[in-house]
């Protein structure tokens, strides 16, 4: 046993009755890092030195055992700012940026709960991508086989919980780039309800979609994590204002009478017969422990992928206009006027990818495209979310895959952008749609030994819910307790 | 067939304040084709009297108070800057 498979409640008593120190957490992240960072990539900064002495003090300070964040060591995504320590979003357009003046709201609530900040966490550039290959700084890699990819755009924040670097992280999710990767990865990734979780300091990628979430080993670590950075900010003006419950209280209450809505388009087409397997598995433990599930269908699901990259490539044009090399950011030096340097600054700084979709979302903007691309594309937006309005007068959850098939190998998709867009397929409705989803681990692969992920999916700001779902499945099975056999791994 | 003209690409790269060479250009004609191809399938979708969906919550005129606060310091607005002068963020002359 190693004191990565301890919950967060299980630290606090043990901090409390002085069987560890904070001082031991951090280290012991550290000491895994050392291990196995070097097979894994999942961090762009360490923050080692002031980590160190935050957990010194740390350990003069007696804990609040009801607070399960005390002490416990963080990586954050490198998309969501933090005040003094570089923040890059995996672009080479921010390699420099050394110094951010302050920290997100998140990481501000972090801080006030006492977590300790391990290090940056790597990333698709801009969070643009499904693989964590678009990084300017280098390809995380996946914990169950570094051969294959971690997933995208959340790579790195899936992969350092996957092998035991940090305790828990945090990642964005604009069309599943929280979800994905930790299906990928085996790990419990929520996607809160849009306008739960602030993003004030998040690197805007998606304005109507983007929201922040968690990534955690259980599901209760995951419910402990989101009751901290959940809530209204007057600093986002997308937050609403919602009594957040406390999801400690109905976690443990089952899943006796559950009404489950399972799409017959996530066991369709392009879905592996493997994946569609473990999801049918994954309902037979529901009925065991009384649930209920029907087939249903959400017809205007097949649209929402199309929708998704003209929307989210439209928002994202808009605010990636913000580079400009001349506050912030990577400059050129070969640049005649003004003109010359915005364009030699972000043709400098920005990836392919990220290009791409700056140009396709300038694209199906303008004239003679506008009407038949980026207004029918938020009218499909209206089609899909009323879908799943409807879905939830009846049901309680609507259930599928995660990810249409697991991972799959580094380098094998790098290069044909539809198919990798594809990745995203389950995950997207659900960003459009404005609703909370988990993904929870479901089991491995008999031909690859990589994990599955079971996603549940609720109404609107029924986190509570989701999580009551995801316990009950976890608790009945064992899949969260297997570990990545790393080479440097305890 | 290409959806797109090399013409309208290079407009468009203009347009988005990015500079591409004649080999990106070429490569993105290609991409953006196949891009809208696929966007193509919303074509089928019949969206008669549907109301575009912008944000889900579809708030409008979300306010906070107008209250000054102490934010950030000139110093700390330029630290982060790669060329800086007297105070300013310094740019190529736009004046002839």
């Amino acid at each position: 046993m190693s004191i990565f498979d301890y919950t967060l409640k299980e630290i606090q008593a043990k901090l409390h009755n002085k069987e560890l120190t904070v001082t031991d957490l951090v280290a012991a992240s550290y000491d895994q890092i050392d291990r196995v960072e070097e097979e894994l990539k999942s961090f762009i900064t360490l923050n080692k030195e002031a980590a160190l002495a935050q957990a010194k003090q740390l350990d003069q300070e007696t804990n609040d055992t009801n607070n399960p964040l005390f002490g416990i060591p963080v990586g954050i995504k490198d998309n969501v700012l933090t005040k003094g320590l570089k923040t890059t979003g995996a672009s080479k357009m921010l390699s420099n940026f050394d110094d951010p003046l302050f920290d997100a709201t998140v990481v501000e609530k972090l801080n006030d709960a006492k977590t300790v900040m391990i290090g940056k966490l790597n990333m698709d550039e801009f969070a643009m991508g499904s693989s964590t290959e678009n990084s300017a700084f280098s390809t995380t890699h996946n914990p169950w086989n570094i051969d294959y990819v971690p997933g995208g755009s959340s790579g790195g924040s899936a992969a350092a919980v996957a092998g035991r670097e940090v305790f828990f992280s945090l990642g964005s999710d604009t069309g599943g780039s929280i979800r994905g990767p930790s299906s990928y990865c085996g790990v419990v990734g929520m996607k809160p309800t849009y306008g739960l979780v602030s993003r004030f300091g998040v690197i805007a990628f998606a304005s109507s979609l983007d929201q922040v979430g968690t990534i955690t080993k259980t599901v209760e670590d995951n419910a402990h994590v989101l009751q901290a950075i959940a809530g209204q900010d007057p600093m986002d003006q997308t937050t609403v204002a919602v009594d957040v419950p406390n999801y400690q209280d109905t976690l443990k209450d089952g899943v006796k009478g559950l009404k489950i809505a399972v799409p017959k388009e996530f066991l369709a087409e392009g879905v592996s017969e493997e994946v569609k397997q473990s999801v049918l598995d994954a309902l037979k433990v529901y009925e065991d422990l009384g649930a209920t599930w029907e087939e249903v269908t959400l017809p205007h699901s097949k649209y929402a992928v199309a929708a998704y990259y003209i929307i989210s490539s439209g928002e994202a044009s808009a605010n990636l206009a913000r580079f400009d090399g001349i506050r912030y950011g990577h400059r050129s030096e070969n640049a005649t006027d003004m003109i010359d340097l915005f364009k030699k600054s972000r043709s400098e700084g920005f990836g392919a990818e990220v290009k791409r979709r700056i140009m396709f979302g300038t694209l199906t903007q303008s004239a003679g495209y506008y009407d038949d691309y980026y207004h029918k594309a938020q009218q499909a937006r209206r089609l899909i979310k009323a879908d799943f309005d409807q879905l939830f007068e009846k049901y309680d959850v609507v259930i599928g895959p995660t990810t249409p098939t697991t991972a799959f190998k580094i380098g094998e998709q790098i290069d044909d952008s539809l198919t990798m867009y594809a990745n995203d397929l389950l995950t997207i409705p659900v960003n459009l749609a404005g609703v909370p989803a988990i993904s929870i681990p479901s089991g491995f692969s008999a031909e690859t030994g990589l994990p599955f992920g079971l996603q549940i999916i609720g109404k609107h700001f029924a986190e509570d819910t989701v999580f009551r779902t995801a316990y009950a499945f976890e608790q009945a099975t064992d899949h969260h307790t297997k570990r990545p056999n790393l080479g440097g791994a305890k | 067939m290409a959806k797109v003209t090399k013409d309208q690409v290079k407009k468009i790269a203009d347009v988005a304040r990015l500079d591409i060479n004649e080999e990106e250009t070429e490569v993105l004609v290609q991409q953006l084709s196949d891009m809208l191809s696929y966007a193509d399938v919303l074509k089928d979708l019949d969206t008669e009297g549907v109301e575009p969906l912008y944000q889900v919550h579809e708030h409008t005129n979300v306010l906070r108070k107008d209250e000054p606060r102490q934010w950030i310091t000139q110093d700390e607005a330029l630290k982060n800057a790669t060329i800086k002068k007297d105070g300013q963020f310094q740019v190529p002359s736009i004046l002839e």
